[in-house]
């Protein structure tokens, strides 16, 4: 398995105040990396660096280097819309526009450039399947998205993110706004996608971590404290931090 | 004492009802008194050849009195109006709720609201005297007192309402939705245009209808720079609105004459309440 | 892959629209800045003492706006004397008092009515009404009650707004101490309200100033120099009425001028005052 992202010693500033402290950390392709640690850690913080959302924040400043498919996406030749376009992001709470589903799929699509009627009910239709909620909107491609429930609207989301056709997957908490059905049923979702997209994704909820992800990076105050195999990690943590925090002591 | 500080209460309780009902009355006032004296020459006339007759000769021997020149006058100007300033007003808006630094938005939003407090009567003299003469020397025609130079007036006056309430509208979209559409590759101006445009629609709507409403009702600008004549529109044609098609007669009118132009002002007020409807529409519209 | 490489047409758009919204704000700005040096080049030369203090007179063949100067400012007095107990009034009984929601909803919709009623249909109804039926004649008392009706949802609303923002707690309690509806409205919510009255006080200052055709058949167009009792009851123009009949009627460009910039300052100096207030009371607030 190789390495889909590889980071090396990147710091974050907001201002004066240093919110990530050098990192170093390597993501595997094709499998789930979950980001656990108390908030304010900066685990999301991380996730927004790995496709460059932090830029649109006013203040941020980074250093070291990020490395994607072994290129610094902060070299001066990277498209940040390309960037973006390969490592989608599915956000805390779920945000469909406020338009048709058939519009929210194809509205990424067609940014880059497809007008082709055929080609994006293709894509529109893949995506939904991908994100297994084909069966439940099929019938109402064009009704606006914000009928649908919390689940479904997240679950849209994600299949949104797929209609680009990204290679990676953030996910920023994406059911802690969900109730425990909708919860799974995303969880089954990004286990079966796992089979073609990277997925990292930063999780509150320690069970969440144990029961789906293969990696597990453990941050506090801004610093990673331990990444590792999930199993191992949880079972025979290194840190003392890491076995007080995943024992339930603080956080 | 306690009967008496009762009634003390009770009574101001009456006095703030009045005063609150008083805003009601003033409507009622203002309605009743356009229908009263709006329909005896409409009567007189008739309704159709009022509406929709196509000679205004008020002071003429045969006087005739319909005022479809003026309506459409009105509608044309607004149209005008509406497709020079709108398009001007919105991308002002976006350009100040989106992508301005702080500091230009500032200057520029104070700009705009000092236009919104520029008297009508300065519109219309600078438009005398610059717009007029200059309409004459591009176009080459008799007389640049026209329904262009009029448009022209009302597509500077409806900005600042067209730009407020689109920037209000603007602000308010949700910045997940932004951050969902450049999380897809999508650049920010392409996000502005194709995701916050559309989720502030009803608000930019009710921006435009706004502007109709200012718009149709302008009545002094108008009167100084459209030339002032009844002709069926046309760009280069001097005209006269809805608007003064009354204050242009009214200081002399008497009889028929007279009664004719309350029976205007009745048609402009139902115009008006026509766009407070459709605006209603698009404020409810937004609430839910 | 090759289907999502950054196409020249997504570049052209985005040239486009950045460069259209460049244009339209500059377009705007730059409409507004002609206008006021515009106003003041043609105005400036013409404003002199005589033309402040004097009053126009065809015997000795001058003009001067002294006049129509006063008559603004008495109408301005006049019409904001008359509409903040109505308006204020309105918004306290809308706040603290009405309980039934259908006559809050009639209310509000009236006043929003109100606003949109355009000046032109205020004339003619203030004429009909005041000067014919009230037997006022063409008179600024008139045209002052007529602005009354147009500026009362300006007071209504701003008054209302600050209002809403009088803490519930505050009123609760002074209920609590066992003051009377009254005694808590009077020491409690309409000290709470001042911002919004002076805030509804600015804007009316300035719809007054810049009014034209609501007073054109109420109060007339007469350049006497009147004492503000006498002044009211008879014809007089304000300064806006004044600059139409000067330019329109008269073809006198050069007092039309002066007045406009004459004009401008006042503008120029309402939206000073406005913005003042409004950073000043946005800061007591957060205090």
């Amino acid at each position: 398995m190789s390495n889909m992202i590889t980071v090396k010693n990147m710091c974050l500033w907001y201002g004066e105040h240093q919110a990530l402290k050098n990192i170093n950390v390597s993501i595997p392709e094709k499998s789930i990396t979950a980001f656990i640690g108390p908030s304010g850690c900066g685990k999301s913080t991380f996730l927004k660096s790995l496709n460059r959302m932090n830029d649109l924040i006013q203040g941020v400043r980074i250093t070291g280097d990020i490395l994607y498919n072994g290129k610094n996406i902060f070299d001066s030749s990277v498209d940040v819309n390309e960037l973006r376009r390969e490592v989608g992001m599915v956000f805390q709470k779920p945000n469909p526009f406020p338009m048709s589903i058939y519009d929210n799929i194809a509205y990424g699509p067609r940014t880059h450039g497809i007008k082709n009627k055929a080609k994006l009910d293709d894509i529109v239709e893949c995506s939904l399947r991908d994100a297994a909620i084909w069966e439940e909107v099929k019938d109402r491609l064009k009704k606006n998205a914000l009928g649908l429930s919390g689940g479904q609207q997240q679950r849209l989301c994600i299949a949104r993110a797929l209609a680009v056709k990204p290679a990676v997957l953030l996910m920023d908490e994406p059911t802690s706004a969900l109730d425990p059905i909708s919860t799974s049923k995303i969880e089954e979702l990004s286990m079966k996608l796992k089979e073609n997209y990277t997925i990292i994704m930063v999780t509150h909820n320690m069970q969440q971590a144990v029961r789906i992800s293969d990696q597990t990076a453990f941050f506090l105050l801004g610093e990673l404290i331990e990444y590792g195999n999930t199993e191992t990690l949880f079972s025979t943590p290194k840190d003392k931090r890491t076995e007080d925090y995943i024992t339930g002591r603080f956080g | 004492m306690k009967d008496e500080k009762n009634f003390f209460e009770k009574l101001v309780h009456s006095i703030f009802l009045i005063l609150g009902l008083v805003t009601v009355g003033c409507v009622l006032l203002i309605t009743i008194y356009l229908i009263i004296s709006g329909i005896p020459a409409i009567k007189k006339i008739g309704l159709v050849p009022f509406l929709f007759g196509k000679t205004w000769e008020s002071t003429a021997e045969h006087a005739s009195y319909g005022i479809l020149p003026f309506i459409l006058t009105s509608i044309y100007g607004t149209a005008g109006a509406i497709v020079i300033g709108v398009p001007i007003g919105f991308l002002t808006s976006v350009y100040l709720s989106k992508t301005a630094p702080k500091r230009i938005r500032g200057i520029v939003e104070a700009v705009v609201s000092l236009l919104a407090g520029i008297p009508s009567v300065v519109f219309g003299l600078v438009g005398m005297l610059v717009l007029v003469p200059g309409i004459r020397k591009i176009f080459h025609v008799a007389d640049g007192a026209s329904l262009l130079a009029a448009i022209v007036v009302l597509a500077i006056m409806i900005l600042p309402s067209i730009i407020k309430v689109s920037v209000t509208a603007l602000d308010a979209v949700p910045e997940e939705y932004e951050n969902a559409s450049l999380a897809l590759g999508a650049t920010p101006i392409e996000t502005y245009f194709r995701v916050s445009v559309p989720a502030a629609k009803s608000g930019i709507a009710t921006a435009v209808v706004l502007g109709i409403g200012r718009a149709i009702g302008e009545a002094m600008a108008v009167m100084m720079v459209s030339g002032n004549v009844a002709n069926m529109p046309g760009l280069f044609q001097s005209v006269r609105f809805l608007t003064t098609a009354v204050a242009s007669e009214m200081s002399y009118s008497s009889g028929l004459q007279r009664q004719a132009l309350f029976s205007i002002a009745l048609v402009l007020f139902l115009f008006i309440m026509l766009i407070n409807a459709a605006l209603k529409f698009f404020l409810k519209g937004k609430k839910e | 892959m090759q289907n999502y490489k950054f196409t020249k047409k997504r570049n052209m758009y985005i040239m486009t629209m950045r460069l259209l919204m460049w244009a339209s704000a500059a377009v705007t700005c730059s409409l507004v800045i002609f206008m006021i040096i515009y106003v003041f080049i043609k105005g400036m030369p013409n404003i002199s003492w005589e033309l402040l203090s004097g009053e126009p007179s065809y015997l000795e063949e001058k003009t001067g706006i002294l006049p129509d100067i006063l008559n603004t400012v008495y109408i301005v007095f006049f019409t904001l004397l008359a509409v903040l107990p109505l308006g204020v009034g309105a918004a306290v009984y809308l706040t603290e008092y009405a309980k039934n929601k259908k006559v809050v909803g009639v209310i509000e919709y009236a006043a929003e009515t109100l606003s949109g009623i355009p000046s032109i249909i205020y004339g003619l109804v203030g004429m009909l009404f005041f000067c014919q039926f009230l037997n006022m004649k063409t008179s600024l008392l008139a045209g002052a009650f007529t602005l009354v009706i147009m500026n009362l949802p300006t007071i209504l609303r701003t008054t209302q707004e600050s209002l809403k923002t009088v803490p519930q707690s505050y009123r609760e309690g002074a209920f609590g101490l066992g003051a009377g509806k009254w005694r808590v409205i009077r020491t409690v919510v309409l000290p709470g309200c001042v911002d919004g009255v002076i805030t509804g006080c600015i804007l009316s200052v300035g719809r007054i100033l810049g009014e034209s055709a609501a007073l054109l058949f109420t109060a007339g167009f007469a350049h006497a120099l009147n004492g503000i009792f006498e002044g009211m009851w008879s014809s007089g123009c304000t300064l806006t009425v004044a600059l139409y009949v000067y330019a329109k009627e008269q073809g006198e460009f050069g007092v039309a001028f002066a007045i406009a910039a004459i004009l401008m300052v006042l503008t120029l100096l309402i939206n000073l005052s406005a913005a003042l207030a409004e950073k000043y009371f946005k800061r007591r607030r957060t205090v």
